[in-house]
């Protein structure tokens, strides 16, 4: 059994107060894969993401990860297998130092303290953050929040990281790192993002939310070519993509 | 709020303090923790006159002080800050009990003067053994401790939220607060209505906050309770320092309701 797809069949919610978040989502994401999720603000990007783990459930329509359709009896093994990353990394490091929050998750899923430390080590340094075990998290800068805010879903051994809005906050050289590191990063990753150059870069896979359907799902390059695309869904054409106004001037 | 930011400050501070090396700072948390707890108890208990005899007890803070290289001004300072408190409690103590306790030479001092003096004596030790606990223990390292030592679990949780979150609060607190100052002018924008709609604001960005943080608790496979790490052994070393300082606490206690010692005092003062 492969944990590691996540498909999305006729996905449809609608909120307590009437508002339809998501109109009939449709994708399969399979091992290995990179796909950013991209959209207008109100687009349906967060309320899908909150499906891939169990936070929401469907109005109508399924969510599979792995081999299995999601439900309430599979949710805590979906939980480890999808990892999520919040976009304020505030709430996702509640607890008082780096090293225990770390460690929450996997003594959540009944390690040993000496195992469930061990995975501290193993994810923190992964991330470049070993130094700063000992520190409370309110005392780290955005850019070592975010590292070990994904360093706290790592320790889970995900198999699919999920990541929302993750350069949010990060100056241009902590974003570089986080760009680089999560190139790195073998395992399925799904990022919903308003960074377009930060997608161009991570993401062989773009899957275009409008109104909470899917406007276009192919690759990335393809995509963000496609200027009416893109201005029916509001988003523009990563900065790379664009000319360079200077010498294109330069030139003419 | 420039008020809060300080007091914040000051828990950042006393963190840093935490997190140097000392003896004091090597023993166990759980060893501080009684053993200021049984230090207050024995501190509260002491006879409402009690002035002379409460002294031998700035030994156990001061002790802790010099071990752990804590910066008095700084402890100090924080004393003072709250100070105000003990004073109001005490203040009408002296006008209220007019009975003459002690003579100093022909000096007659009335039991309202006595306990006042008590009062700041006892707040003094406590308050300050209060700060000198954080500095040399870490707050979470006190609610490890209260955990460990029995506390129900929910209540070390909360006091290990509280601190989490509060800062987290406070700096959306003073975003809030700046951003009414700038477009406030000529005192208008700043009574009480608009404090209402900032407090109703930051309540829901906490409900809000406190979904979140769920959120992120359910992922990582919360399901109800909250696994806090197992702390080091707790050494001969740790036993020592309870037993050493908790039996000297008694012995003062004790000593303190003895006639002779107090004859002996007397004379002394006369």
């Amino acid at each position: 059994m492969s944990h590691h797809l996540v498909e999305v069949n006729e996905l449809r919610y609608t909120y307590p107060d009437g508002t339809q978040a998501l109109a009939g989502v449709d994708f399969r994401i399979t091992h290995g894969e990179a796909v950013a999720i991209v959209g207008a603000n109100g687009a349906g990007k967060s309320t899908l993401l909150q499906h891939l783990n169990g936070y929401l459930w469907p109005s109508s329509g399924q969510v599979r990860v792995g081999d299995y359709a999601l439900t309430k009896q599979n949710l805590q093994d979906a939980r480890r297998s999808v990892g999520m990353v919040f976009q304020d990394p505030d709430d996702q490091l509640f607890m008082p130092t780096v090293r225990e929050d770390v460690a929450f998750g996997p003594l959540n899923l009944g390690l040993s303290e000496e195992d469930a430390l061990q995975r501290v080590t193993t994810a923190l340094r992964q991330v470049g953050a070993l130094h700063l075990q000992d520190r409370p998290p309110h005392r780290l800068s955005s850019g070592e929040k975010r590292a070990v805010a994904i360093a706290t879903v790592l320790a889970m051994s995900p198999d699919v990281l999920v990541l929302d809005e993750p350069s949010t906050g990060l100056d241009p050289k902590s974003r570089r790192q986080l760009i680089d590191w999560l190139a790195g990063y073998r395992h399925t990753k799904i990022i919903a993002s308003h960074d377009l150059d930060l997608v161009l870069d991570l993401c062989q896979r773009t899957i275009v939310l409008s109104a909470g359907k899917v406007l276009a799902d192919g690759p990335t390059r393809e995509v963000f070519q496609d200027q009416k695309l893109l201005e029916q869904s509001r988003l523009e054409r990563p900065l790379r993509l664009q000319g360079c106004p200077v010498c294109s001037l330069a030139s003419s | 709020m420039a008020g809060t930011e300080s007091r914040l400050f000051d828990i950042t501070f006393l963190d840093m303090l935490a997190c140097q090396e000392s003896p004091v700072h090597r023993l166990d948390a759980r060893a501080k923790v009684l053993t200021t707890f049984i230090f207050v108890v024995v501190v509260a208990s002491f006879d409402k006159y009690a002035v002379v005899s409460l002294l031998p007890l700035f030994l156990f803070p001061l002790v802790l002080v010099v071990q752990a290289r804590l910066p008095y001004g700084f402890l100090g300072k924080r004393l003072l800050l709250v100070a105000p408190f003990a004073l109001m409690v005490g203040a009408f103590n002296p006008l209220l009990d007019q009975q003459t306790q002690l003579l100093l030479g022909t000096f007659a001092v009335t039991g309202g003067w006595l306990s006042f003096l008590s009062i700041l004596l006892r707040f003094t030790l406590t308050v300050g053994m209060a700060l000198v606990l954080i500095a040399v223990t870490s707050f979470p390292g006190i609610c490890n401790a209260i955990d460990k030592l029995g506390a129900p679990r929910v209540f070390a949780l909360q006091l290990l939220f509280l601190y989490r979150y509060i800062f987290v609060l406070g700096e959306e607190a003073r975003r809030m607060v700046r951003a009414r100052s700038l477009r406030s002018f000529h005192g208008r924008g700043n009574g009480l209505k608009v404090y209402g709609a900032l407090l109703t604001q930051l309540l829901w960005r906490t409900i809000e906050r406190a979904q979140r943080v769920h959120k992120a608790m359910l992922s990582r496979g919360f399901v109800g309770t909250v696994p806090l790490l197992q702390m080091k052994r707790f050494t001969w070393q740790d036993g020592a320092f309870v037993g050493l300082w908790c039996g000297f606490f008694i012995a003062v206690r004790i000593l303190s309701g003895s006639a002779e010692l107090q004859v002996w005092v007397a004379e002394l003062l006369k």
